[in-house]
């Protein structure tokens, strides 16, 4: 039934989507995405409504340097781009391909994160801890929350690199890796919402 | 392709209800885990009642009270209502829609351990030192660190925990309703409770979310000293209103739109009509769903938001009224001209119908903005919630159970219990809660433990308390009902046992794993009946007779949830005067649990099992 697909002529154009299996992960995933969208928006919604409460504490463009932070987002951007010539790979049915730009992607992410803790690091040296105002805890909250879901996506890529590293593309993996290259660029587009309302805004705003 | 035959059938019957897959049987293990909660509230109930049966009375102390109210609301809304309607869609939506079992078995499972261990987390709180006593609504800054006592640990991580399963099944429905519907069955040939189903879904997935960031913003507080709602430290309390009723408004519609499902499938079967109106009912549920989510300020009107804001909400609340209005006159228009069957289940879904306009219309007064100020908080508001979900939802859970309960066990519930269970339910029911609304309407306060004599009060508090009491006896004699059935009623092996309309009633009783032997093609609305009129009294097959591919069991689901509970424990011993063992320690063990558990599942490839056709035929004779 699900996986009743000619493979005589090899692997279909859209692996991912090939199977009833696929299709299925497929729908489901955009329709986590939007749940988690939402989760997001209300995060976003907290810190903009909690901004300006620094308690005496410091203020965002006390903090916040930018440099840093376009560092990390070219970073992270770049990552997203390797994740969609990991999938142009697969659609290829080039599995080195595909290997090489996950494994990139993972390494770019990485760094992402490196950075992220680095930049909470220095925050806390100068005197922003998670409770010293509402503002320095809306704001942990939502880029580490931001941090959680790269740390997430790195080891789920991870795991799927080092399960597959020998299996070549199938109709069991092609939708596994697919799905997890779409988490990966709603984790960039998240953080682009990230830095114009808590970076920009907390600079220039 | 792994072609191992691993029947349910060999297995323990212990072991298989642990690790099913199978929506009929997780439907069930949903059924049972909401009526003990039913049940469990429905108790506390009973004692507040007892409470405030006289002026000043000294059954219960004032704290327990608190605890009893927030537990009453939390474990009917959470724990027994969504459980109970889950229970429905998981065993109806995917007959209905012709598919073998929903788009993710596995999940749909995770999605009952999950909610179960969720509601376990909360229930132990009366083990540590008493539950949550802040309300259903756990307003801070009641609920917050400085004045919440450890129950609102339980709280906040209990809902989050139940709250991650009910999100999972709601993603597992919509996506089983779009991709695996039979061929033939469009989008406006779904039944009713297939498109409230996926209605109510999407609700979830849009409602739940805000609730879980909510619930993590005030864990946050509470364990790990966030300031988001400390306003010593520039947090706000407003905050918390705003995001708990953008859950909360929506959440009454997650529960109310199934029902209403519920009672558009009953309804035509029993009328022997079809529904009046059917592309009329798809667009107002689709409105309701769209307008629940612009409507949640009006839980805060007395909180001093702006008359400019009171009034768009106002107006937005108000027009909810008129689709509402419009599935009330197609379930009359359904009825009219109809050869009427009262049974139990058409009784309750009859009387649904004008039980649920008096809650709609004391909603459209408590909806303007003005006058709300002398309602808010007032017995008004009790019993305005009471009429939508006692005289809403819990008709239309009663109507279900007895309209499906042939199907799921293979025997019908007694119908002289039922209709005892149904005049003694409704009686009590408006015997409880009419007098509250004149008792709101004198000025009694809700969520206080006692009152004074010589207020006017005492007389219809005993009504109200008596009323309880019918309705308490109406559950056990449902309950005695279902025990008596199982050994005394008539096993039934034809498939449509209430010559109804829809599809679910084209399967063998009971259900084989498989579902449908060959998958059915669709010709019309109401296939089943279309069939039986225009057709030979089948269906008409899309496929050949073929092996059928199923998937495996697995525990995974359960370990899942058993990590969450272990690693929600964690974080509530945080906040324990002397834990045992260091609660990081817990978190971790948790945390490995759960994650463990799902790297399992990536890692190992797991391609099901196949019924062999021999097999499929030796079945389906032995039904036939």
């Amino acid at each position: 039934m699900a996986d009743s697909v000619d493979m005589t002529k090899g692997l279909p154009s859209h692996p991912e989507r090939a199977t009833l299996d696929g299709k299925n992960k497929f729908l489901g995933f955009w329709v986590f995405l939007g749940g988690e969208t939402i989760m997001f928006a209300t995060f976003f919604g907290t810190y903009l409504g909690l901004m300006s409460g620094t308690a005496d504490g410091p203020t965002s463009s006390d903090i916040f340097s930018l440099p840093l932070v376009f560092i990390m987002t070219m970073i992270l951007l770049t990552s997203s781009l390797t994740s969609v010539l990991a999938m142009f790979a697969m659609k290829k049915n080039n599995f080195k391909g595909l290997m090489v730009w996950m494994w990139v992607t993972v390494l770019l992410g990485a760094s992402f994160l490196g950075l992220e803790i680095y930049e909470f690091y220095e925050y806390y040296h100068y005197g922003l801890g998670y409770t010293t105002s509402a503002f320095a805890s809306s704001f942990y909250t939502l880029v580490g929350l931001h941090g959680a879901h790269v740390l997430f996506g790195l080891g789920w890529i991870t795991t799927l690199l080092i399960r597959y590293r020998s299996a070549g593309i199938t109709l069991t993996n092609a939708p596994k890796f697919y799905v997890a290259s779409l988490y990966w660029h709603f984790i960039d587009v998240i953080w682009v919402f990230i830095f114009t309302v808590v970076y920009l805004m907390g600079v220039g705003g | 392709m792994a072609d191992n035959y691993a029947n349910t059938a060999d297995k323990s019957v212990l072991w298989d209800w642990l690790t099913t897959v199978d929506h009929k049987k997780i439907a069930i293990m949903y059924l049972i885990a909401g009526t003990l909660f039913f049940v469990k509230a429905g108790v506390m109930a009973l004692f507040m009642r007892i409470q405030l049966m006289r002026p000043e009375m000294e059954f219960i102390t004032g704290q327990t009270f608190n605890e009893l109210i927030t537990m009453h609301g939390t474990i009917m809304l959470f724990l027994a209502a969504t459980p109970l309607i889950f229970a429905f869609m998981n065993f109806a939506v995917p007959l209905q829609i012709g598919a073998r079992d929903v788009a993710f078995p596995f999940v749909n499972a995770l999605g009952f351990w999950i909610f179960f261990f969720g509601g376990l987390l909360l229930s132990v709180s009366w083990f540590f030192g008493g539950g949550p006593d802040a309300g259903w609504t756990s307003y801070v800054p009641l609920a917050s660190r400085e004045h919440g006592g450890l129950g609102i640990d339980f709280y906040v991580l209990g809902l989050q925990v139940s709250g991650i399963g009910t999100l999972v099944s709601g993603i597992n429905f919509i996506v089983t309703i779009i991709n695996m519907r039979a061929p033939g069955m469009t989008m406006m040939r779904l039944p009713l409770f297939v498109w409230t189903t996926l209605v109510v879904s999407i609700l979830i997935v849009f409602a739940f979310t805000p609730l879980a960031a909510g619930l993590a913003l005030l864990m946050l507080d509470r364990i790990f000293g966030g300031q988001f709602f400390i306003p010593g430290m520039d947090g706000n309390v407003v905050l918390w209103q705003h995001i708990f009723w953008i859950f909360g408004h929506p959440e009454v519609y997650i529960l109310v739109l199934p029902a209403f499902g519920i009672i558009s499938e009953v309804i035509p079967a029993f009328s022997r009509k079809r529904l009046f109106g059917y592309s009329a009912m798809v667009f107002a549920t689709l409105v309701i769903a769209f307008l629940g989510f612009m409507v949640w300020v009006h839980h805060m009107f007395t909180v001093g938001i702006g008359p400019v804001a009171n009034s768009i909400f106002a107006i937005a609340t108000m027009a909810i009224a008129v689709p509402t209005g419009i599935k009330i006159f197609n379930w009359l228009f359904t009825m009219w001209g109809g050869k009427l069957t009262f049974n139990t289940a058409m009784l309750c879904a009859s009387s649904f119908v004008p039980t649920f306009v008096l809650g709609g219309v004391t909603g459209v007064m408590l909806a303007m903005a003005p006058v709300d100020h002398l309602y808010h908080d007032t017995y008004f508001v009790v019993a305005h919630f009471h009429y939508i979900i006692i005289g809403g939802i819990v008709l239309g859970l009663f109507a279900a159970l007895f309209y499906w309960y042939p199907k799921m066990f293979g025997h019908k519930l007694n119908e002289a219990l039922g209709k005892w269970m149904f005049w003694l339910f409704y009686i009590g029911f408006h015997l409880t809660f009419f007098v509250q609304h004149i008792l709101g309407l004198i000025g009694m306060q809700r969520r206080i433990y006692t009152y004074l004599e010589g207020q006017g009060m005492a007389t219809m508090n005993m009504i109200s308390t008596i009323g309880t009491f019918i309705m308490a006896f109406a559950v056990v004699l449902l309950v005695f009902n279902v025990v008596y059935s199982a050994y005394k009623s008539e096993r039934i092996t034809e498939r449509d046992p209430w010559d109804a309309r829809t599809l679910e009633w084209a399967t063998n009783t009971p259900v084989p794993e498989y579902n449908f032997a060959q998958t059915p093609q669709v010709r019309s609305l109401d296939p089943w009946f279309y069939e039986k009129v225009h057709g030979d009294g089948t269906m008409k097959p899309a496929e050949p007779l073929d092996d059928i591919h199923m998937p495996n069991g697995s525990i995974l689901p359960f370990m899942i949830g058993l990590g969450l509970f272990i690693g929600g424990f964690g974080f509530i011993m945080m906040n324990m005067e002397n834990p045992i063992v260091p609660p990081l320690l817990v978190v971790i063990l948790g945390a490995v649990l759960t994650f463990g558990s799902m790297g399992l599942r990536s890692i190992k490839e797991d391609h099901g099992y196949n019924i062999p056709l021999e097999r499929i035929k030796k079945i389906e004779k032995e039904a036939s």
